[in-house]
């Protein structure tokens, strides 16, 4: 598979406590779609990235269920802000803020992200 | 023994029956129950069902679905219910009635709904083994014993029961012959040109129709059996079985011999709160009452008039002021496949009426119309097309706004008018079993915001009964909708204004085959370059892949652009769980498998831990894989030749069988073979919702047909198609679309049947609630499917068939290309290490999902979190 000049080698990044920690390689995130992220303390992250290439990233648990599949949601546009829908219950999560957009008292944790 | 009434009044309730039983509730609604001993005696070993719809025991409703009796509301009310038990006496000196078992109940209100029984004329040998009447479940279960040993059947009684007797014995395989001793069939609905579009209409299915003969004798033979009759034109006809369908008489006997007046012709006397007239105590309601117009009634909406009316006078409500003077007759029905419906006045008897009728024998069609002499429409008869009853129903004693005759002409014909709802006054009424008028719907509409047909239904109540006028009711919420201004957004979600029907035509029609290209050229306009939403990307990947050999796109799902468009499930071929694992179904098609292939499933889930258990759909499922086994327990199932089982998609599900006529006594068809060709046929189908199968090797339905989207039913002649069914939240039984189905003719209407559905109905509407929502319902798509009304199905048979051709088996593509495997991973960063919630505990020598390890995860808020998920990883 040929990569695009712009993103060949570039990294997907997330800003933790002190660093930047480097996820993977940016062409493994399908548009659309999400990865599931191992942090060095056992929590997990979710890394999406849409069509326009932008990338977010939030929690990977599914804050209602537990279960950690928030990676493995459909993500979408409402009303201009990104969000991913738990695959579990269906409840949308904004990308940027990580807040619940079908229940504004429950968010989860978002992350700086980058392609560096 | 006698049965001693505590300090409540005691009401006894003498039959349970349909009017029986809508009394039980109307008392219910009003409190009675609670302030009331109620107690029932019913002679039917069977608590009430639908007497209307008995005749479809037949067609495979089960006596418990004929229920109307929930035992939930009989125990939650306290109702003493004695089934088997009939009352045999009535003291109203001592106020008791002493039931059969001997039992002595006294009481304060006795209300009888006794019903009524048929009438079989007195002619020799009507006892005779082999005669029977049509009256109760029993009666059926009879007629299907004896018909089996059994090859002519004769009806006594050309009405609407003895039309429907005859068509039940005419499935069960005889051959059937209808005596009537009046010249036409339906004497009482249809004058002589619609009897004689009716009797054409019949004798073309192959009933013998014998009309103004009347039965002097039944011959029998040596053993007692019925052997043929003796008509009174001198003819004989053999037969081996006689059912006597001559009508009903109310059942007033109890009645009579406790001295209460009844009518001359038979029924208890009662006046308009439906109290009898000789004794305040007593009620009576239903069959067996003579109403205070002097007449029986029939009907079950009457009944239920009645019991609501009696019910009414018993809470002694001032407020409520009920009474029943008289009901309509109007009635609407299909016998045997034919729309039969007359209302007002339909044989003419308004003083100076005149008239219009159109009548075309060819095909079966006869209607007329009765119009005072001022243009006021009185009453008609509709026969082989009733869909204008609903609209000339609701005109009745008005003048209709176009000439009377151009109602009556077929549609298409010139001069022909199609009379809108629009056109009715207010005061219309629209729903005669609930009395909801036009203005009423209207209101539904205009004041209590009601936007759809079933929340209109809900409100008023209106299309709740027979059903006769959903039509109408449907056309009418349209068009007030549209006069009130509402804009009733029927677009699929935020993103496009389309609905999915439209969708599915520009996909097809200008063949765009990205979701991309569809959101960018026809989405809203602020949706337009966005990323789309959770709700059009899989109702647009399920398009795209139903359509994908026509428009040029893989049909693979996992497909470059489509593989993000797919819900979850779809994206990782599997079924997402509760813990984050997954289950995995293999097909199994028509539920058929080898010692050798039990061996290998067995096998898999034992070698990965997986929890198995056996689905309804005749397969079986393994649960709590991880997400990084799937591929790994997908390589070994495609090597033992297994193929995915679709069971995470909007798809065709499974074909279920029972063993057929392979195995099983009564079996008449080869159902096992049939179920796997069409599990083969469709596997992989992608549809607006999942789709489920099965067929039955006979009448018997042991696979549970009429409960599937598409059901097949073995006939001795070959197979029935039913359509629509539902298990689930709000179970529907199918409706029947064709009758003995060559295995050719079968497959050809199925593939219309789904091509039609997957083109025209809802993102995750089933079957049953498309066939429900779309104009037109059954008869329509019948219309499309059968009759090719709309000239479509040439393509549709080619859609399907393109489908069948460019067949893949989803896993076998995927374990084969290393690029989709590196989705199977619990994490992009660390392929290899589990995600540390999926955990599981033992239960019942197998495992299930560690659920408190799901909720330690949801408290890591603090700092104690990470500890405490630390040590959960290690079980």
């Amino acid at each position: 598979m040929t990569l695009a000049p712009e993103t060949t080698g570039l990294k997907v990044q997330l800003q933790l406590a002190d660093s930047w920690f480097t996820v993977c390689d940016l062409s493994l995130l399908t548009p659309g779609r999400g990865v599931a992220v191992l942090l060095a303390d056992g929590r997990q992250a979710a890394v999406f990235r849409d069509r326009s290439d932008r990338l977010y990233a939030i929690d990977n648990r599914d804050p209602f269920g537990g279960a950690a599949v928030l990676s493995r949601g459909l993500t979408g546009t409402h009303r201009g802000r990104p969000f991913v829908a738990s695959p579990l219950l269906k409840q949308r999560f904004d990308l940027e803020t990580g807040v619940c957009l079908d229940d504004e008292t429950v968010r989860v944790a978002a992350y700086e992200v980058r392609a560096a | 023994m006698t049965t001693t009434p505590g300090a409540a009044p005691t009401l006894v309730l003498v039959g349970h029956g349909m009017v029986g039983q809508r009394f039980l509730e109307a008392l219910a609604e009003r409190g009675l129950t609670a302030t009331h001993r109620v107690v029932v005696l019913c002679e039917e070993p069977r608590p009430a069902y639908d007497r209307v719809a008995l005749t479809s025991y037949f067609s495979g409703r089960t006596p418990d679905e004929l229920s109307m009796t929930d035992m939930e509301f009989i125990d939650a009310h306290g109702i003493e219910l004695y089934l088997g038990d009939p009352a045999e006496t009535i003291d109203r000196a001592a106020r008791t009635v002493t039931a059969r078992s001997g039992e002595v109940f006294a009481y304060d209100t006795l209300v009888l709904a006794t019903g009524s029984y048929p009438f079989v004329p007195p002619v020799p040998n009507k006892d005779a083994t082999g005669c029977f009447v049509y009256r109760t479940i029993e009666d059926l279960l009879a007629i299907e014993e004896y018909a089996r040993t059994a090859s002519t059947g004769a009806v006594v009684g050309g009405g609407l029961l003895g039309l429907e007797a005859a068509g039940a014995l005419k499935g069960l395989g005889l051959t059937s012959h209808i005596v009537e001793f009046a010249p036409r069939l339906m004497p009482v609905q249809v004058d002589e040109g619609g009897g004689a579009a009716l009797l054409r209409t019949i004798e073309e299915m192959g009933l013998t129709v014998h009309t103004g003969v009347g039965t002097q004798e039944i011959t029998v033979g040596s053993d007692g059996a019925v052997t043929g009759m003796k008509l009174s034109d001198g003819s004989e006809l053999a037969t081996d079985l006689v059912v006597f369908s001559a009508g009903v008489r109310p059942r007033d006997q109890l009645a009579r011999d406790c001295g209460l007046t009844v009518g001359e012709r038979g029924g208890i006397t009662v006046d308009e709160q439906c109290r009898t007239v000789t004794d305040p105590h007593v009620f009576a309601i239903g069959e067996c009452a003579l109403a205070a117009d002097g007449r029986v009634y029939g009907l079950v909406a009457p009944g239920y008039e009645q019991a609501e009316t009696a019910a009414a006078a018993i809470a002694a409500d001032e407020a409520e002021q009920r009474t029943f003077t008289g009901a309509d007759l109007s009635t609407k029905l299909k016998l045997l496949g034919v729309d039969v419906a007359s209302f007002g006045d339909a044989h003419g008897t308004t003083e100076d009426c005149l008239d219009v009728v159109y009548s075309d024998s060819r095909s079966g069609l006869y209607k007329k119309l009765v119009i005072g002499r001022d243009g006021t429409l009185l009453g008609g008869i509709l026969v082989g097309d009733a869909d204008a009853y609903g609209t000339l129903k609701a005109f009745t004693g008005s003048v209709p706004p176009v000439a009377p005759e151009s109602l009556v002409l077929p549609a298409g014909a010139s001069g022909g008018a199609q009379l809108g709802p629009s056109a009715l006054p207010d005061e219309a009424v629209i729903c005669s079993c609930h009395n909801v008028s036009k203005g009423t719907i209207r209101g539904a509409v205009t004041e209590h915001s009601c936007t759809t047909v079933p929340e209109v239904k809900k409100c008023t109540k209106a299309g709740t009964g027979c059903g006769s006028c959903l039509k109408v009711l449907g056309q009418l919420v349209t068009a007030e909708l549209e006069a009130s201004g509402v804009e009733v957004d029927k677009g699929l979600c935020g993103c496009f204004a389309q609905t999915r029907e439209e969708l599915y035509e520009i996909v097809l029609a200008l063949r765009v085959n990205t979701y991309r290209d569809l959101l960018d050229r026809y989405g809203r306009e602020g949706a337009r370059g966005g990323d789309g939403c959770e709700v059009c990307k899989p109702a647009v990947a399920s398009i795209i892949a139903s359509l994908a050999p026509a428009i040029g796109a893989s049909g693979y799902v996992l497909d470059g652009e489509q593989a993000a468009l797919q819900d979850s499930n779809d994206h990782f071929l599997a079924n997402l769980q509760k813990n984050g694992s997954y289950s995995v179904v293999p097909r199994i098609p028509g539920g058929e498998i080898t010692p050798e292939g039990l061996i290998t499933i067995g096998e898999i889930a034992r070698d990965f831990g997986l929890y198995t258990k056996i689905t309804g759909g005749q397969r079986i499922d393994m649960f709590g894989a991880r997400v990084e086994q799937l591929p790994l327990i997908w390589m070994r199932l495609v090597d033992a030749g297994f193929e995915s089982g679709h069971a995470y998609g909007k798809a065709l599900r499974t074909v279920k069988s029972c063993v057929g006529s392979t195995w099983c006594r009564y079996g008449v068809q080869d159902s096992v073979r049939m179920a796997i060709d069409l599990e083969l046929r469709y596997r992989g189908l992608r549809s607006p919702h999942k789709l489920k199968s099965a067929v039955s090797g006979c009448a018997r339905e042991c696979a549970e047909a009429q409960s599937k989207d598409f059901g097949v039913i073995a006939t001795a002649a070959g197979w029935n198609l039913y359509v629509g069914g539902n298990g689930g939240a709000t179970p529907r039984h199918a409706d029947l679309l064709a009758q003995d189905l060559s295995d050719a003719e079968l497959i050809r209407l199925i593939d219309r049947f789904l091509m039609f559905y997957i083109r025209t109905a809802d993102r995750l509407e089933r079957t049953s609630t498309w066939l429900e929502r779309i104009p037109g319902g059954l008869d329509h798509v019948r219309d499309v499917v059968v009759e090719d009304s709309l000239g479509i199905c040439e393509e549709l048979e080619s859609l399907m068939a393109a489908h069948v051709a460019h067949y893949a088996d989803e896993w076998a593509s995927t374990i084969n290309d290393p690029e989709k495997l590196a989705r199977f991973v619990s994490f992009v960063n660390a392929p290899d290490t589990p995600d540390p919630v999926v955990g599981f505990v033992p239960e019942r020598d197998q495992m299930k999902p560690d659920l408190p390890l799901l909720s330690i995860g949801l408290r890591r808020a603090d700092d104690t979190a990470d500890v405490l998920l630390e040590g959960s990883t290690q079980r």
